[in-house]
């Protein structure tokens, strides 16, 4: 149990980790991160399957395209609603719906739509047999964490980021183009992702359902710990992942969504900026 | 259009609507024609429609109705600035409030309808009275999970019917009762909340929406007017479940589905929001839509998204802004001086 919650709070922290950079950045909610998860793996899929590209290329190149378009959504949809909240998650909410059902319509349904995983086998942990590719999600996204904290604590860019996070109208006047690094940020959402899809996937089968789950997994992660916190969503996903684990096994599995929804709403009303949060108070309550 | 450089547009009131904003409206035929047109012209076109239609196109302007006033309900939460996500949630309630009331209690029609529509707003309004000093996208992400949160915790205690939901539900006695009456709780709900909103009481609720610190400041207790905007808001969603509830016969997780809650807005965002009136526009012209495109399946839905994604950003003003626009101001291009 105790190797399986942690498995599950690293697949928590993957899927949250590029919501939560988006929203942490440019307080924009992306609502199509979910559809964003799913589209990743499809390409990478026909990637592997009809341009019969190895692996590892066809990994990145998805990453790569993913970011892309993530940009282009910031830079021709985002930028001319930028700031009004309503707008925000409408246009965002609406291109989700537009990835999801679309790749319903074209019937993306079946067990052979499954990524491979990355290494075959099992050993043998603590008295349990694991996946070595469930090991790879904690490797990976520790390495992850531990990169982004590099670069955005010791790149230009990354102070960049953290400068219009505070401050957009002070970074400004400091040369810093709020909406350069807003559209980079959200093509590094997306990219991120792209990245947990092609690394959590191959656990499953894909499935168009999986990108309505991922985004209530991403928020409510990222809610509970803090939105724009990357340590909170850490400590969060620790928690959401032992409570979704420990109700799995003592209650019964379809209980697992309602804790995480539950937490969500107890924070909310708590305290909306979550267990870490360092939103501006007044900004979220009167 | 020529170059148009060194002009700007200008608007400017024209001077029917100038007379009739005021006592001379009564005092010619031509400018209390000009106040009434449209507003009865749609309630006409509307009632000949729907009593002429055949059968099939009947049981379609009863749901257009229902999601109009939906949309109207929504629009009215958002000016009062509560953006919420999930209409579902308090068209569900209201849904299985007349569904218990008929199935376990044996209430008639003529009672389950007023109850769930008052009890519903009332169980709404608890719900969500905790989450009520949250704004803008905070509360729009309560209401967005509450409902499926809901939908998941009836599914999983099994209670009110559980994954069956209630069926047999006692249904209205024949098409005409349906179609006069959600027509007519349509009407009554748009022109109410239009008098409400534009009445000095109805004030308060905008200026909460504008700037609720200013309100607060003001001496106006602001969680107050918000439940209050919530109770009126949601009764009327619940109004709607409850009358959906008994059309169909049956109440069950459906009623808690995303449709429920993505329609509205996006009728809201074509319609234009902040005028009421825009929201049932937009309503009128989607859902008729939707049933035509039926046959293509779930590209009906890729078709809603693209449709709020382009609104959104090319014509964030709305189908009604534009038209009031034409109808009450001339345009014409100034030379700058």
């Amino acid at each position: 149990m105790f190797v399986y919650g942690l498995i599950n709070s690293a697949v928590l922290a993957l899927m949250a980790l590029g919501f939560n950079l988006t929203f942490g950045i440019s307080g924009i909610a992306n609502f199509a991160y979910g559809a964003i998860y799913v589209v990743a793996g499809f390409i990478t899929w026909a990637f592997i399957n009809h341009l019969n590209l190895p692996y590892a290329v066809s990994a990145i190149l998805t990453i790569i395209i993913i970011g892309i378009f993530g940009a282009l959504v910031y830079k021709f949809i985002i930028k001319r609603i930028r700031g009004l909240v309503i707008s925000e998650v409408i246009a965002t909410f609406g291109i989700s719906i537009i990835l999801l059902e679309l790749l319903r319509f074209i019937g993306l349904i079946g067990f052979k739509y499954s990524l491979p995983v990355f290494i075959d086998g099992s050993v043998e942990i603590l008295g349990v047999y694991v996946d070595i590719q469930r090991l790879f999600i904690i490797g990976l996204g520790i390495l992850v964490i531990i990169s982004l904290y590099v670069f955005t604590h010791h790149t230009k860019t990354g102070l960049a980021f953290r400068g219009i996070a505070q401050e957009e109208h002070t970074s400004l006047s400091l040369g810093i183009n709020p909406d350069r690094i807003a559209s980079l940020s959200m093509g590094m959402g997306s990219a991120l992702g792209a990245f947990a899809a092609i690394v959590i996937l191959p656990l499953g089968t894909i499935t168009v359902d999986s990108g309505y789950d991922v985004l209530i997994n991403a928020l409510s992660v990222c809610i509970v710990g803090g939105l724009g916190s990357t340590f909170g969503v850490i400590i969060a996903s620790f928690i959401i992942g032992y409570t979704q684990t420990i109700t799995a096994m003592y209650l019964a599995p379809h209980w697992t969504m309602i804790v995480s929804l539950f937490a969500i709403l107890v924070i909310l009303v708590i305290k909306p900026s979550g267990l870490l949060g360092h939103q501006k108070e007044l900004e979220e309550r009167v | 259009m020529k170059n148009r450089e060194n002009y700007r547009k200008e608007r400017i009131d024209r001077c029917i609507k100038a007379r009739s904003d005021d006592i001379y409206a009564l005092s010619s035929y031509k400018e209390m024609w000009y106040l009434i047109f449209p507003r009865v012209v749609p309630i006409i076109g509307i009632a000949i429609l729907a009593y002429f239609l055949p059968l099939y196109w009947k049981k379609v302007v009863i749901t257009t109705c229902i999601f109009a006033m939906l949309a109207v309900s929504w629009d009215f939460l958002s000016s009062c600035g509560l953006l919420s996500l999930g209409q579902a949630l308090f068209f569900g309630i209201g849904s299985y409030t007349a569904g218990c009331l008929n199935h376990y209690f044996h209430f008639p029609i003529y009672l389950t309808i007023p109850i769930a529509t008052i009890c519903g707003g009332f169980i709404s309004t608890i719900l969500l009275l905790p989450v009520i000093r949250l704004r803008g996208i905070y509360f729009a992400m309560v209401t967005l999970i509450l409902p499926l949160m809901l939908a998941r915790g009836i599914e999983a205690t099994h209670v009110f019917g559980g994954n069956e939901g209630i069926t047999g539900l006692s249904p209205f006695p024949n098409v005409w009762v349906e179609l006069t009456f959600i027509i007519a709780g349509m009407w009554a709900a748009l022109f109410a909340l239009r008098r409400f909103i534009s009445s000095d009481y109805g004030l308060i609720f905008v200026s909460i929406r504008d700037n609720d610190r200013a309100t607060m400041a003001s001496g106006i207790n602001i969680y107050a007017f918000k439940a209050q905007a919530l109770f009126i808001g949601s009764s009327i969603c619940a109004f709607c479940g409850a009358f959906m509830t008994h059309l169909y016969m049956f109440t069950g997780i459906p009623v808690f589905t995303m449709e429920f809650s993505i329609l509205p807005i996006a009728a809201s965002a074509i319609g234009g929001i902040g005028t009421l009136a825009g929201p049932l526009l937009g309503a009128f012209i989607l859902v008729p839509l939707s049933e035509i495109l039926r046959e293509f399946g779930s590209l009906r839905v890729v078709f809603y998204g693209l449709v709020l994604v382009v609104c959104v950003v090319a014509l964030p003003e709305g189908i009604f802004h534009y038209l009031s626009r034409k109808y009450n101001e001339m345009e014409r291009w100034v030379r700058l001086e």
